[in-house]
Formats: C-alpha cells, sequence, structure tokens
C-alpha cells in the first residue's frame, strides 16, 4: 500500500483525523458535536494503531496453512478492538449525560448550559 | 528519616493535657451562682442591642474581606480564568502539552 | 496461604469484578444481602493486600503473570521479551493499594445509610466496586495498555458515580465533564503508548524501560503522558474539572474519585521513575513537575479561601495537597542523577512526598465524609445559610477538627509530620519553594476557620433547629479514617519506616524493577 508511493498515507489520515477531532473539541460549544469531536479523535488514534503493525508486503496473521512470508503484527489490532469498546462506552455515556443537562437547563451550549464556575 | 528521628508527638500531646489540665481549673474557680434568663446569660455586645441570631452570625463571604482587596487584581484574574466550559479546560490541556515538549526539546539540545 | 500470597495480586482485582457484577442479582433478595456482598468483597480484598504487603516487605517484588504455566514465568522459552500481561506488585504498588481498599471499604460503607434513600441503589453498588477494581488494577498492572484499560474503567465509573444524582442539574454537569476530561486524556496517553509501541514493540513497563533510549518521539511521548496522567489528577493548571465533578459525587464515593486522581500521580511517577527512569533528563523534568506541583498548591489554596460551597473549598483543598506530594516527588527526581544530593535530601523528599499521599488520602477523605454529612443533615452546601452545627452534630464537629488541623500541617498531627519531611529536603534544594510551601499552609489553616466558624460556631440559628446528627453508618466510615489519622499521629516513625521507606527505595530502584520481570537478562 505504501510501497512506491513518496509518503505514508496511513499516518497522514492518522493526523488529519487527530487535529479536525482536536480542532473540534477546541472551538465548538455545542455539545453534541463536542462528543463528535471527540470521536473522530479515537477513531484517528485507533487508525494510528492499526497501522503500526503493518509491515510491507505482509500476509494476515493466520497461523493454520499459512503461506511463507512476513505476517502483520496482530498485537495493536487486539489493542485496536479494546479501543474501540472502551470508545462505544464513553460516548453511550457523554450522550445520556448530554440528555440529562437538556432536561435540567433547556440547553445544549456549554456556555449557557453550565452552573459550576469560579 | 533525619528530620522524623528527633519528632515525637507523645511529648507535645502530653503537654497539651497538662495545659489542658490547668485551663479546666482555671474554669472551674468561675462564679457558680447566676441568675437564668436575667441579664446575666445573655449576649453582651458593648450596650449595644443584640441583633437576632440570624443577623448576628457572621457569613462565609463577608470574612477575609481585607485580604481579598489587597490581592483585588490577582482574584479577578482567576476567577475570571475559571470560566466553566469545558472547551477552554481542553485549550488550557493543549496548551501545556506544547509547552512541555518545546522544553523538553530544547533541554535536549542545549 | 502460600497458594493465596502468589495469587494474592490477581485475586483482589477479579473478586470485587465478580461481586461487581453478582450485586444486581443479589439485590433482588434484599438490601441486608447487597450491603454484605459489597463489604465483604471489599473487605476480602482488603485483606489480600494486607497479606500481599506483608508478603512484599519480606521477599521483595512480587510478579505475577496471567496465562502462563507458573505465575513468574515471565518470558516463555525460546524468547527474549514478555508477551503475557504481567501484575508486578512492588512496595509502592502495594502503598497505593492499601490506601486503596482501605478508602474503598469506608466510603461503601459510609454509604449504606445514605443509599436508604436513593433509588437505583444495586447499579450504585456495582459502580462503586468498578471503580475499586478500576484504580486497584491501575496500581498493580506491569503493562502499559492495561495501565490504559484500567485508567479508561476507573474513568468511566467515576463520571458514571458523580454524576449519579440525576435529580440535581449540576450533578450531570460535573459528571459530563469528569468524562470529557477522562476521554481527551485517555486518549492521549493511547496516542503515546502506540508511539512507545511503533518503536520497540514492546508493551511491558519493564520490557520497555531496558529497551528505551531517549530519542525524539520517546521525549514527545513523554510529554504527552506527563501532561494527560497531571490532568487527570487535577494539577494546576489543569484542574479546573475538579471542583465541578467532587463537589456533586455522592456521599461516600468523593473520596473514592479523589483516590483515583492519586492513583493516576502513582501511575506519572511509574511512568517518571521505572519507564524512563535514569534514561531521561531527569533536572528539567524535575523542575516541570515541582512547577506544576508549586502552582498547585499556590493557585489551589488561594481559590479555596474565596470559596462558598463546602464542598468545592475541600475540592480545591485536594487540588493544593496534590501541589505538595508532586513538590516532594519532583525535588526527588530533579536530583535522581546525582547520588550525593539523592543520599542527603532526595530520598526524604521522596518519601516525605509518598509520605504525604497516604496522610491526604486519610484527612482529605475525612473531610469530605464531614462535608457531605453536612450537606445530609442540612439539604445545602452553601455555607452562607449555616451556622451553629456544633449544638446538634457534635461528632461531626469533633472529626472536623481533626481533620482541619491534619490539612493544615498542625502538630502533633500526621500533616505536619509529611509536611516536615517536605520542607527540610526542599529547602535544601532551593529555599524559595520551602517557603512557599509554609505560606500555603497557613493559607490552609486559614480557609479551613473560616469554614469551621461559618457552619459548627455561632449562634444557634432557628432555621436549623431539628437538625439531628447523622446516622451511625456514616458516623463509623468517619470513625474508621479519624482513628487511622490518630494512630498515624501517634507512631510515624513506625509508619515511615514500615510503609513509606520500602515503597522509596522501590521507587528509585529502575533497575530492581526490571530484573523482576527481565530475569537479569
Amino acid at each position: 500500500m505504501t510501497a512506491g508511493l513518496p509518503f505514508n498515507i496511513p499516518f497522514l489520515a492518522v493526523v488529519a483525523l487527530i487535529s479536525i477531532g482536536l480542532f473540534i473539541i477546541l472551538t465548538q460549544r455545542n455539545l453534541i458535536k463536542l462528543v463528535m469531536g471527540i470521536v473522530i479523535m479515537e477513531s484517528g488514534v485507533n487508525l494510528f494503531l492499526v497501522s503500526l503493525g503493518y509491515r510491507t508486503g505482509g500476509i494476515v496473521p493466520i497461523f493454520t496453512h499459512a503461506p511463507e512470508g512476513v505476517m502483520v503484527l496482530p498485537v495493536p489490532q487486539a489493542l485496536t478492538l479494546t479501543s474501540i469498546v472502551i470508545g462505544v462506552a464513553t460516548t453511550a455515556l457523554m450522550l445520556s449525560l448530554i440528555m440529562l443537562t437538556y432536561r435540567h437547563t433547556g440547553d445544549i451550549d456549554a456556555e449557557k448550559s453550565r452552573r459550576l464556575k469560579g | 528519616m533525619a528530620s522524623l528521628s528527633t519528632w515525637s508527638p507523645i511529648v507535645l500531646v502530653v503537654a497539651f493535657l497538662i495545659l489542658a489540665a490547668v485551663a479546666y481549673f482555671f474554669r472551674s474557680r468561675g462564679e457558680p451562682r447566676y441568675k437564668e434568663g436575667t441579664a446575666q446569660t445573655q449576649v453582651f455586645l458593648a450596650g449595644e442591642e443584640a441583633p437576632e441570631p440570624d443577623k448576628r452570625h457572621i457569613r462565609a463571604h463577608n470574612m477575609y474581606w481585607g485580604f481579598f482587596q489587597a490581592l483585588k487584581r490577582y482574584y479577578e484574574t482567576t476567577m475570571n480564568a475559571h470560566t466553566g466550559i469545558i472547551n477552554d479546560y481542553i485549550i488550557w490541556f493543549t496548551s501545556v502539552v506544547a509547552i512541555t515538549a518545546v522544553i523538553v526539546f530544547i533541554a535536549g539540545m542545549v | 496461604m502460600d497458594s493465596l500470597v502468589t495469587h494474592s495480586s490477581i485475586l483482589a482485582i477479579a473478586i470485587p469484578l465478580l461481586a461487581a457484577f453478582i450485586v444486581p442479582l443479589v439485590s433482588k433478595v434484599g438490601d441486608k444481602a447487597r450491603n454484605t456482598v459489597v463489604i465483604g468483597a471489599l473487605a476480602l480484598a482488603e485483606f489480600l493486600v494486607i497479606i500481599l504487603a506483608r508478603d512484599i516487605y519480606l521477599n521483595g517484588l512480587h510478579v505475577y503473570t496471567l496465562g502462563a504455566a507458573a505465575t513468574d514465568l515471565t518470558i516463555p522459552e525460546h524468547y527474549m521479551v514478555p508477551v503475557r500481561i504481567i501484575l508486578e506488585v512492588d512496595a509502592m504498588s502495594v502503598f497505593m493499594g492499601i490506601i486503596t481498599t482501605t478508602i474503598s471499604l469506608a466510603g461503601a460503607i459510609y454509604s449504606i445509610s445514605f443509599m436508604k434513600e436513593e433509588t437505583g441503589g444495586d447499579r450504585f453498588y456495582t459502580l462503586l466496586l468498578l471503580l475499586a477494581v478500576g484504580m486497584l488494577g491501575l496500581v498493580f498492572t506491569g503493562d502499559m495498555f492495561n495501565f490504559f484499560v484500567f485508567l479508561e474503567i476507573l474513568s468511566i465509573s467515576g463520571a458514571a458515580l458523580a454524576a449519579f444524582r440525576t435529580r440535581f442539574g449540576d450533578a450531570t454537569e460535573g459528571g459530563f465533564k469528569y468524562i470529557v476530561i477522562s476521554a481527551v486524556g485517555a486518549l492521549v496517553v493511547l496516542f503515546a503508548v502506540g508511539i512507545l509501541y511503533s518503536q520497540y514493540n514492546l508493551l511491558s513497563i519493564a520490557a520497555l524501560a531496558q529497551a528505551i533510549q531517549y530519542t525524539a518521539l520517546d521525549k514527545i511521548a513523554l510529554a504527552l503522558l506527563v501532561v494527560a496522567l497531571a490532568m487527570k489528577l487535577a494539577s494546576v493548571p489543569l484542574h479546573m474539572w475538579a471542583p465541578d465533578t467532587y463537589s456533586v459525587a455522592p456521599a461516600g464515593t468523593t473520596p473514592m474519585i479523589y483516590v483515583a486522581s492519586q492513583a493516576c500521580l502513582y501511575g506519572l511517577f511509574r511512568v517518571l521513575f521505572s519507564l524512563y527512569g535514569v534514561s531521561l533528563d531527569t533536572l528539567t523534568i524535575g523542575w516541570v513537575v515541582i512547577i506544576l506541583g508549586v502552582l498547585s498548591m499556590f493557585v489551589g489554596v488561594t481559590m479555596a479561601v474565596h470559596q462558598s460551597d463546602i464542598k468545592r473549598l475541600m475540592a480545591y483543598h485536594a487540588i493544593s495537597q496534590s501541589g505538595y506530594m508532586l513538590l516532594g516527588i519532583g525535588v526527588g527526581l530533579a536530583v535522581l542523577a546525582d547520588p550525593q544530593a539523592l543520599a542527603s535530601y532526595g530520598r526524604e523528599a521522596i518519601s516525605g512526598g509518598i509520605f504525604h499521599i497516604i496522610n491526604n488520602a486519610l484527612y482529605k477523605g475525612l473531610l469530605f465524609l464531614t462535608a457531605e454529612a453536612l450537606f445530609f443533615a442540612l439539604g445545602t452546601r452553601d455555607l452562607n445559610k449555616m451556622g451553629g452545627m456544633f449544638r446538634n452534630m457534635k461528632y461531626t464537629a469533633i472529626f472536623f477538627i481533626i481533620g482541619a488541623l491534619a490539612i493544615s500541617g498542625v502538630p502533633p498531627f500526621n500533616g505536619f509530620t509529611s509536611k516536615l519531611m517536605i520542607y527540610e529536603s526542599v529547602y535544601n534544594f532551593s529555599p524559595v519553594l520551602a517557603v512557599i510551601a509554609m505560606l500555603v499552609s497557613i493559607l490552609t489553616l486559614a480557609s479551613f476557620t473560616k469554614a469551621f466558624q461559618s457552619a459548627f460556631t455561632g449562634p444557634a440559628l432557628p432555621q436549623h433547629d431539628n437538625v439531628r446528627e447523622v446516622p451511625k453508618p456514616m458516623l463509623i466510615g468517619m470513625g474508621i479514617l479519624a482513628v487511622a489519622i490518630v494512630f498515624f499521629s501517634l507512631f510515624p516513625s513506625l509508619v515511615v519506616d514500615t510503609i513509606v521507606t520500602p515503597a522509596t527505595d522501590a521507587l528509585i530502584d529502575q533497575a530492581g524493577y526490571i530484573g523482576a520481570v527481565m530475569g537479569g537478562a
């Protein structure tokens, strides 16, 4: 995939996703958009973990009847699965708390729905 | 630990108990005969009328007024920095990461 | 008994985890059965941690490989590096383990009477047990990705507990801020773990510590890890989520969420001392940690004096006391490469910081519980509405006095002993820092005098005439911590020699940490 190309596309995609996610978290006041930014950043980090394991010309890491050649590393794939599941749980919790905040304050703007400051 | 070999809390506790015994002795020599309900058991404010308990108790936001007046500029800046908006918290985080990375790299090059 | 000691580290994590998922079933039987299961699981975990501690102080580091034929077979045959998840428990880990289980037990006992008023009790106890599991797993693990997983477990359960009383608007806001901060921080930790993995193909902390060279990518990973963990432990300027979250968490769980932050402090020290160790530029990183500590101390206490909400006041003091620990251990880190300074005052600074962790967990836990007792009795957290409570709530007032004197560093309490160690050693490093630390101590006493005067002394207010003392389980929970404070105050040398000095030695000794897993290879 990266052979023959002058730059490493997966890592460029990771940088793009993480910076877009970070930009959204820093500037968007709407709480739902903030959660979307966190999810985009999580996707960027998961893509980073998976693309770490790639070896050029590698094959699927399954031992049974494996042909000769270098295998892609399976450990980052396991780490990414764990991370995706944790991301789902975190997103579910964040979205349910936003729902409750809307019920209490009638607003999902980060500035207008805050009660605690100082 | 070098500093803890000389520290002995038992001495302090014994000293406190002795002083507490002395204070109790002095208190027990007070006036035992007084009449309840007369002016002898009411609050004395230098001859002024004592207000209701609700108005007499000094509230929390009135304490240390002089201290807060002296540091007014510091407190205004800091209280304004604590906005309560979640995006500002992440802005602080990103700036501190950037500053720390710069410090670590510069210290490595020097 | 021997096999119990060998398997105690994984059992201490597994038993509360099992209990967490059995609690919804048991609560169908009744409330008493549920409370028994919860308290029983946490008491059993504490017993296991204590026998593990005894074994570590006698025999050294304890390593447990998950899934291997024998528990100390860390590197399988024909392999050069460990491939399984390894729990590596040294004296510092078990020190944090003791703190975690004690505070979880006190919090669970305290919550019994609180949960009579609330619904959803089985979910509350599931979350409480999961929080205890997350904290214990974080301090016992020897693997970087496992560290990330337990960090997320404790963040999610902590945020759900903080937002538990959903009928209050500010509770959901506090929980939301905590989960956003934790999600961003944990993502950055995962990114840093990915960077380290990409260079060395290793996840185990001991193996990474042996292989690490301080390349540019390692420097980036270090900056990301240090600042993300500093945000999780609420050090200034990343602390602004902490007052919002600690002030709204329900009874008994605020000390646990606070000790979860201290577990992240332990994670920071593990990364700095055992993962990077002597390969880092210790003077620079030490000064970064010292600056974070001094800022935390000063901004924390000046904001605390200004507050009128009693739990926010306690939360700002929690931030300020974390600054003392960062200061002590930052000084120790800064002189790590200089053996003469390390022997003369560096060790004492690190010991002071570590001793302050346990003292702080005790008296800060007690103060949070007394603040929650005031909220339970009066229905308000606003100090402007309280007054004259000493007549109605004598025991709470006495516990408050013990906690307030301990946190201000007044002799003979235990706060004074750990602060004395920090002042003396930091003075040798740089006198200005010791002066700032003492000033912060005076301001701490000032703010607690203000809180005591507003809440407890003063005339009997007519609107609080029928306020009674809080129920017995709450008093027992507070009493456990108060008795521990008094014990630590009367025998400081005993505590330091038994618990703190082995932890200091284990933290400084990176070679021992590596050797236990890599087998001297």
